[in-house]
């Protein structure tokens, strides 16, 4: 099981802050992408794009980092904050 | 100290902690970043700061970590406010104490550099009619400020 939380106007525009993949054994971040983007339709403009930045347990990644189950991982727009 | 709070912070507070704290210090450097009107034709109320939790003080400590690694200073200070701020609000406070006013300056400079392209907050200006407010967009010159530090 996986944790996966949108930040900024990415959660907004998914209308979702978080979620959780209860079937998920371990993956990239590029992997779990194609597996969001079938979600719908919304989900595949924009998650599969590279525009969303990931994170896994609190630390930012590239699209080959591993996920493995009961971690927690996010996707957001670039920051903006200062 | 790295905080990330809703609550306003004083100036002259955070320079006399930095003062206080060691006489082998010759300079101080601060620097605050403060709510702007980024305005098109708007009515702007402020600005709303969502952020990350469990992320923000992790990656404002590593940016730290590494200023400090880089940089002869002793002390770094980092507050990042949150929440929904006016116009004209302090948002971010970067105090710094070195022996020498080149390692405090190019310090703070670093830091800002890398919180603006590491640290997750996310803006939004935010309007009198609230279906129009709107996400900030990141610019070209913070995706190259970090350039000069590589």
């Amino acid at each position: 099981m996986i944790k996966v939380l949108f930040f900024g106007r990415l959660r907004e525009l998914l209308d979702c802050s978080q979620l959780e993949i209860t079937d998920f054994e371990q993956g990239t971040i590029a992997q779990l992408r194609l597996e969001l983007a079938n979600k719908g339709t919304k989900w595949a403009e924009f998650i599969a794009g590279n525009n969303a930045l990931a994170a896994i347990n609190q630390e930012m990644v590239e699209e080959t980092s591993m996920i493995n189950s009961g971690d927690e991982v996010a996707f957001f727009p670039p920051v903006t904050g200062g | 100290m790295i905080s990330v709070q809703e609550a306003d912070f004083n100036l002259n507070t955070q320079y006399q902690m930095l003062r206080a704290k060691d006489n082998t210090d010759g300079a101080i450097v601060t620097f605050i970043g403060l709510v702007r009107d980024f305005n098109q034709g708007h009515d702007v109320t402020g600005l709303f700061l969502e952020h990350y939790p469990a992320m923000t003080a992790k990656s404002l400590e590593k940016i730290s970590d590494r200023a400090k690694e880089r940089f002869k200073v002793n002390q770094l200070d980092i507050i990042h406010r949150v929440g929904q701020l006016a116009l004209g609000d302090q948002i971010v406070y970067v105090g710094v104490s070195s022996p020498h006013r080149e390692e405090a300056f190019a310090c703070a400079q670093f830091v800002m550099d890398y919180l603006k392209k590491e640290a997750p907050f996310w803006k939004k200006e935010t309007r009198k009619k609230q279906q129009q407010d709107v996400w900030i967009e990141t610019n070209q010159k913070d995706k190259e400020a970090l350039k000069k530090w590589q």
